[in-house]
């Protein structure tokens, strides 16, 4: 296995573990269900190759790091700002309409890039600086990481599991439940952006067909195959959407048709076991360690 | 001049009523089992799509009188199969986990079908010849406002029978004693289960109904556009779903007047203004109900209690 083949695929791992954390703070730990995550992680992608295109030459910056770096802010930024204007009237709906509003969001987000000439319209931005390094996406995995972890340790992270845990509970307790609910949107939306500005300019091109309503799927899948709500359960989602395609490679029919078998995979997850792959090694681990009754 | 402008305007809304007939025969699937489980089944669309490839597969090896209620038949008892295998187990485990499993169903189906029947788009078989009647001319020169609107005969077929289906499937709900079933248990679950309703049997059974209205919503959109293809499930099925929303979900005829509402919007708007925006249209209008009256036009908003 050469290192050029490697490469990418590490960094793509690191994207999706960043996209796969993201959407866990709002499907796994606030208990929301958003179906439109690749609309926020478009966003991050179209408003990065922006900065760098229309901004960074104007600013003649020397180092490609700082210029990333910037770009990734930015594109947070604005995530995080679509993701307060889509959450703030999005999280009036329960459950399973707020599933259905967020495929919708992130439907029309993908058709308005499709339609604005200034990001591109069908065609999509080409030749994106590819100055993504490894080290970069590692360094943006670990702060992602370690942030989503710190939160929710903090009073705000036990606040948004209430949430999850009963709303009704919550809020009698105190808890101003749409504003955890809409923290938690637009952490998740903050950090797909993130892994948007990664992506750009690791791809160096990227059009509407790149932010499908799959994408979305799949980045579900991750934390469905992981475990909804456990941190490493996304980043073994993440690896597992990774690299399991790369694994299939030796049989052509197996490759090409990975959706069916990741389909597949989430309906028996669901159903034999929902909290994931976590849920299994948990259980085996709890087999030994649980005291005799 | 005017009469020119008004003729198109008449169009629009002609062909609307065609497309709003399509997305209120899935939006019934949705609404009926929403109404019952109050589970969104997201693969519902792809009923719709399997039901149009299963159409082109029956009609090119039987006469149509067999092959379309064949092909509705099956993608029925694909439903039920569906419900079976991967709704029934998690009954009562909460309303997210049966979504996460409809999405899967619903990405399985699309899969297997563009494995199966190949990814590219097919053309379907027509068994009748479609010709266009300019209404003018049908009706005499009595309406000078009708000159340049046409009719397929394809849309006249999907006026048709998309009446005679629902009027079918109002009997159904109405007037047999499985109707009634599906009634009491949209109304109280627990309580129909106390009185001894075969629960399984109905959830079954209200499943069939809606995947055989899809399958034959997709054999006439194939008819008319003479086009099936894999993809065509999900955005139709979306769509159907903003329909049965906007006619409030759960509630049968509200399912039929958001779809016919729907597409009416939708061939207006894309006949007026840049049609690249077609797509979006649908969704806003389904966030616009959702944030202002998530209940629908025909539906009773929902108490959460404690």
């Amino acid at each position: 296995m050469s290192l050029e083949y490697l490469l990418p695929l590490l960094m793509l791992f690191g994207i999706n573990t960043i996209l796969s954390s993201s959407l866990n703070v709002i499907n796994g730990y606030c208990g929301l269900f958003s179906m439109g995550h690749a609309g926020f992680f478009a966003i991050g992608a179209y408003a990065s190759a922006i900065v760098t295109r229309d901004l960074i030459p104007a600013m003649a910056l020397s180092s490609p790091t700082t210029a990333l770096v910037l770009a990734c802010v930015i594109a947070m930024l604005v995530t995080g700002l679509v993701g307060y204007l889509v959450g703030f009237p999005c999280l009036r709906l329960a459950g399973d309409y707020l599933a259905i509003a967020t495929v919708g969001f992130g439907e029309i987000i993908r058709i308005v890039i499709m339609n604005t000439d200034f990001l591109g319209a069908q065609t999509g931005i080409p030749a994106i600086p590819g100055i993504t390094k490894l080290w970069h996406v590692a360094a943006a995995v670990a702060l992602t990481l370690w942030l989503i972890n710190n939160l929710m340790r903090s009073s705000f992270g036990r606040a948004i599991l209430s949430v999850r845990e009963d709303e009704i509970a919550a809020q009698a307790m105190g808890i101003n439940v749409r504003f955890y609910k809409t923290f938690s949107f637009v952490v998740g939306a903050l950090f797909a952006g993130l892994a948007g500005a990664l992506f750009a300019h690791m791809a160096q091109f990227i059009s509407p067909n790149n932010f499908t309503f799959i994408i979305s799927a799949q980045i579900l899948l991750m934390i469905v195959i992981g475990g909804l709500g456990s941190q490493l359960g996304a980043v073994l989602g993440a690896f597992l959407v990774t690299f399991l395609p790369e694994a299939l490679r030796f049989n052509q029919t197996l490759s090409e048709n990975r959706m069916l078998f990741f389909s597949l995979m989430m309906i028996v997850m669901m159903l034999w076991q929902p909290k994931g792959m976590i849920g299994i090694f948990s259980r085996f681990l709890d087999r030994k360690e649980a005291p005799k009754s | 001049m005017e009469n020119f402008y008004f003729s198109e305007f008449v169009q629009y809304i002609l062909n609307g009523i065609a497309q709003g007939a399509i997305y209120a025969l899935i939006a019934l699937g949705y609404t009926m089992v929403y109404g019952i489980l109050k589970l969104i089944n997201f693969a519902h669309g792809e009923f719709y799509m399997v039901g149009a490839f299963l159409g082109v597969f029956f009609i090119t090896h039987f006469p149509p009188y067999l092959a379309i209620p064949l092909a509705m038949m099956t993608a029925g008892l694909l439903a039920v199969i569906v419900e079976r295998v991967a709704y029934r187990p998690l009954r009562g485990s909460g309303r997210i986990a049966p979504l996460i499993t409809a999405l899967g169903v619903s990405i399985f189906l699309l899969e297997l079908t563009r494995v199966i029947a190949g990814p590219g788009a097919r053309s379907f078989p027509q068994f009748f010849d479609n010709p266009t009647y300019n209404l003018f001319e049908v009706t005499g020169s009595k309406f000078a406002w009708l000159d340049g609107v046409v009719l397929r005969k394809s849309q006249l077929v999907i006026f048709i029978s998309s009446l005679v289906v629902m009027s079918t499937l109002w009997y159904i709900v109405m007037k047999t004693k499985m109707g009634r079933a599906m009634r009491a248990l949209s109304m109280d679950f627990d309580a129909s289960k106390l009185m001894g309703v075969n629960i399984n049997a109905v959830i079954a059974f209200t499943f069939f109904l809606g995947a055989a209205l899809a399958a034959i919503a997709g054999i006439l959109v194939g008819m008319n556009f003479n086009n099936v293809e894999p993809y065509m499930g999900q955005l139709a099925g979306l769509k159907a779903f903003t329909a049965a929303v906007l006619g409030g979900i759960g509630v049968i005829p509200g399912a039929a007047l958001g779809g016919l509402v729907l597409g009416v919007c939708e061939n207006l708007v894309t006949g007026y203004l840049p049609s690249s925006y077609r797509d979006a249209i649908a969704f806003g209008v389904l966030i616009l109900v959702l944030m202002v009256r998530p209940w629908g036009i025909l539906g009773k908003p929902e108490r959460v209690k404690v």
